[in-house]
């Protein structure tokens, strides 16, 4: 039988704190594997950029370096309304927490909408390996996998955000309707690291995609 | 104690209830029911592959058909049968029992791993309906992201879509088996099935992420042709290889290592002793797993690797016989003067030592440099991957599943039946695969359906064994649903074993246990000192 238990302690618990700590761990053993999908992703992008250097100097000079720099700083941003959204539910003030989160995920769709500016300029100039692909004369004779490989890692991201904004939308309604107190707020911190790592690993994408070899010879 | 609570096979009834049950009880019993839907369907692919290699000549398939069959068999059997089989249906009911806990930690995310599992299958099955996949079940580019005329798409969404269902399974044993452990119940209490699943589920979370990644790029590159995996436009295809074995290696110590743990429990029970080493035994298992993610390369001695890469990758796979031969020689120290008696789950177990040794030993020779260039992509590998993964995770699983079935399902199967079943297909498994040794050796490639004539009499033995194997696994598909209903009641611990799975009821109730066990002794410890004669 599984009748919904009164109160926030689940059946199978001795303990609240018992509960945080497997659920923290969970989520942690889950963000290893999120460590180890985009590591197939940087592995794949890491041989591509050693075999063909040029194409990526050629294609990361072409990146837009002041929108990705703005949406670096935007995210950054949204990383700390969610710590500070973490910090609200911890002491117990839920709507602070709510509207922390809500602060979130306005910035996300920041980001997201840059992001999808960029990909309309990228439409636009026919740099869409596949769909939309005609890079001109002087382009590199690899230079698809580089987009190839930008659009497929950027979009891994966007996709995470768009599951984050989709948890975010859960949590706050909770957090709003004082569902966490002090020692019971394991779904905003679950939150609060999912966001972080997704934050993170934007840090690695922007270097990667827009700043590294930006002026090697071939640029 | 007068009135007992109810099992978690009563209490509540109807569909509703076991599809929304959060008892893991109840969801390994769906598992159950899916992995063997599965299991059947990869078996008729294997009939039907067995029967075209009856003559030399391609007298029932094309070509082209038997590519899907071989594929087919292949998908249906590694990634819905053999990965999820020992984990989600045996690992999911015993976990808890086993650590005295009364769920696993995550029990709606467990619910969500099987219908992940089950959506991924039907993704599959459609694929398979609408036509069929032929590029093997290692996808391998650019055949499946350019060349293959068939439902790559379809079927790899349903592996990547059912790869969540493993590592979900994968982070709820590893928060269940480090937070909900009965007091007392230390790290090295812990019964070596409790251990195996725990390296199991850090292979599941670090693993499968990386062929989810690698079969979405197959999917981008089938899609929109980028050029990922085309050398024409500046792809490697060798690089998708190295992504795919770098979970597909492991991903054969996901089938391996549950089976060893279940080796560990049905010994020490029909041995009547602890199981000698423990340590070494529970150390071997994180060996293997560690070791596991460093020998990829093997698959890929001739594929163009350098040979610099081919000498370290055969040194390291060599590695991963010594963790593997300390647990068959722990094993067969166990035996040594116990008190042995053959029921059916020791027999399978007895099965398991001899058959995985083959398949371990055979392995070093695939490992040697050498011997491989001659037997690659040969009938010797089918042979030894076959005695690896049916010698060793199907005869586990059966071990297991006759062991636990008192436990789970509150009945005996029927002994005599069972046992002469267990020689059936220990028989019929070793009439099909030895000869398949032979037949590689001498030169037989795979994924073929025609082949010389001089390879009839080897290919004709093989087929007869399948049958007899397929007798056996019919047989076993008869009586064990036959003991649910005419079966012997069973007692809370029918074969007098240890753990603490065995100390509540048969069929446990919801909970598990009427209250919290408090762990005091070792696994696997016996109330009389062993006396030893000299």
């Amino acid at each position: 039988m599984s009748s919904r238990t009164e109160g926030a302690l689940a059946h199978h618990f001795e303990t609240l704190e018992q509960q945080a700590e497997a659920g923290a761990l969970g989520m942690w053993a889950f963000l290893i594997q999120e460590v180890m999908f985009f590591g197939g992703l940087f592995t794949v992008y890491l041989v591509y950029r050693t075999l063909h250097p040029a194409a990526f100097v050629q294609g990361s000079a072409h990146l837009p370096i002041d929108l990705g720099t703005l949406n670096t700083g935007v995210l950054i941003g949204s990383s700390l309304t969610m710590a500070l959204a973490v910090r609200g539910a911890q002491l117990g003030r839920g709507k602070n927490a709510a509207l922390f989160i809500l602060a979130t995920m306005l910035l996300a769709c920041v980001f997201l909408g840059i992001k999808g500016l960029e990909y309309s300029h990228k439409w636009h100039d026919q740099l869409v390996p596949g769909l939309n692909w005609n890079p001109g004369p002087d382009a590199d004779a690899h230079l698809n996998l580089f987009y190839a490989l930008y659009f497929v890692m950027t979009g891994c991201h966007a996709l995470h955000m768009l599951i984050g904004l989709a948890l975010m939308v859960v949590v706050a309604r909770k957090a709003w309707r004082g569902g966490y107190s002090p020692g019971n707020f394991l779904g905003v911190e679950c939150l609060g690291l999912y966001w972080h790592f997704v934050d993170l690993v934007w840090i690695f994408l922007f270097p990667l995609l827009y700043l590294l070899g930006r002026h090697g010879p071939h640029s | 104690m007068s009135q007992k609570p109810p099992t978690y096979l009563g209490g509540e009834y109807g569909m509703r209830s076991w599809l929304l049950t959060l008892d893991h009880k109840r969801i390994a019993l769906l598992y159950l029911l899916g992995v063997t839907f599965f299991f059947l369907l990869g078996g008729v692919f294997a009939v039907l592959v067995r029967l075209e290699l009856l003559t030399p000549a391609g007298d029932l398939f094309q070509s082209e058909t038997y590519n899907k069959l071989f594929t087919l068999h292949g998908v249906f059997m590694v990634f819905f049968f053999l990965i999820p089989g020992i984990p989600a249906v045996l690992g999911n009911f015993l976990l808890p029992l086993m650590i005295g806990a009364k769920d696993l930690a995550f029990p709606r995310i467990n619910l969500l791993s099987w219908y992940i599992y089950m959506v991924g299958g039907l993704f599959t099955l459609y694929a398979m309906l609408a036509g069929g996949v032929d590029t093997g079940w290692t996808f391998y580019t650019p055949y499946s992201s350019t060349y293959a005329n068939s439902h790559v798409i379809a079927a790899a969404l349903g592996i990547f879509v059912s790869g969540f269902s493993s590592i979900l399974t994968g982070v709820n044993f590893i928060a269940t088996i480090h937070k909900l452990r009965a007091p007392g119940l230390s790290w090295f209490r812990l019964p070596l099935f409790v251990w195996a699943h725990y390296a199991t589920s850090l292979i599941m979370v670090l693993g499968t992420p990386v062929v989810a990644i690698t079969i979405l790029l197959v999917a981008v590159e089938r899609l929109f042709h980028v050029g990922l995996f085309d050398p024409a436009l500046g792809g490697d295809p060798i690089l998708f290889q190295h992504l795919f074995w770098f979970y597909s290696h492991p991903a054969v110590y996901i089938m391996i290592l549950p089976a060893m743990g279940v080796i560990s429990e049905v010994i020490a029970c029909f041995s009547q002793k602890r199981i000698f080493g423990y340590k070494f035994v529970a150390f071997s298992s994180l060996a293997i797993a560690v070791l596991g993610f460093l020998v990829w390369g093997h698959h890929m001695f001739v594929s163009g690797q350098s040979l610099y890469a081919g000498v370290v990758f055969s040194l390291l796979s060599f590695l991963v016989a010594i963790p593997s031969a300390v647990k068959v020689f722990n094993w067969i120290a166990t035996l040594y003067r116990g008190s042995i008696s053959f029921e059916a789950p020791m027999l399978y177990a007895l099965g398991f030592i001899g058959l995985f040794t083959i398949g371990g030993l055979t392995g070093l020779f695939l490992a040697t440099l050498a011997v491989d260039v001659h037997v690659h992509d040969t009938y010797f590998v089918v042979a030894h991957f076959h005695f690896v993964m049916v010698g060793g995770t199907v005869m586990a699983y059966l071990a297991g599943l006759h062991f636990w079935w008192p436990k789970m399902l509150g009945r005996l199967y029927p002994e005599t039946l069972a046992r002469i079943t267990a020689v059936i297909i220990f028989v019929g498994f070793n009439l099909t695969f030895l000869p398949q040794f032979v037949l590689g050796y001498l030169g037989m490639p795979r994924r073929y359906h025609v082949y010389p004539l001089e390879f009839q009499v080897l290919n004709v033995l093989s087929t007869a064994g399948a049958s007899i194997l397929g007798l056996g696994f019919a047989m076993t598909a008869v009586y064990l649903p036959w003991s649910l209903r005419y079966g012997k009641k069973a007692t809370p611990n029918p074969f007098d074993a240890r753990g603490l799975e065995w100390t509540t009821t048969s069929p446990p109730m919801a909970h598990n246990f009427e209250e919290v066990p408090v762990v005091s002794t070792e696994a696997y410890e016996r109330d009389e000192p062993e006396v030893v004669h000299v």
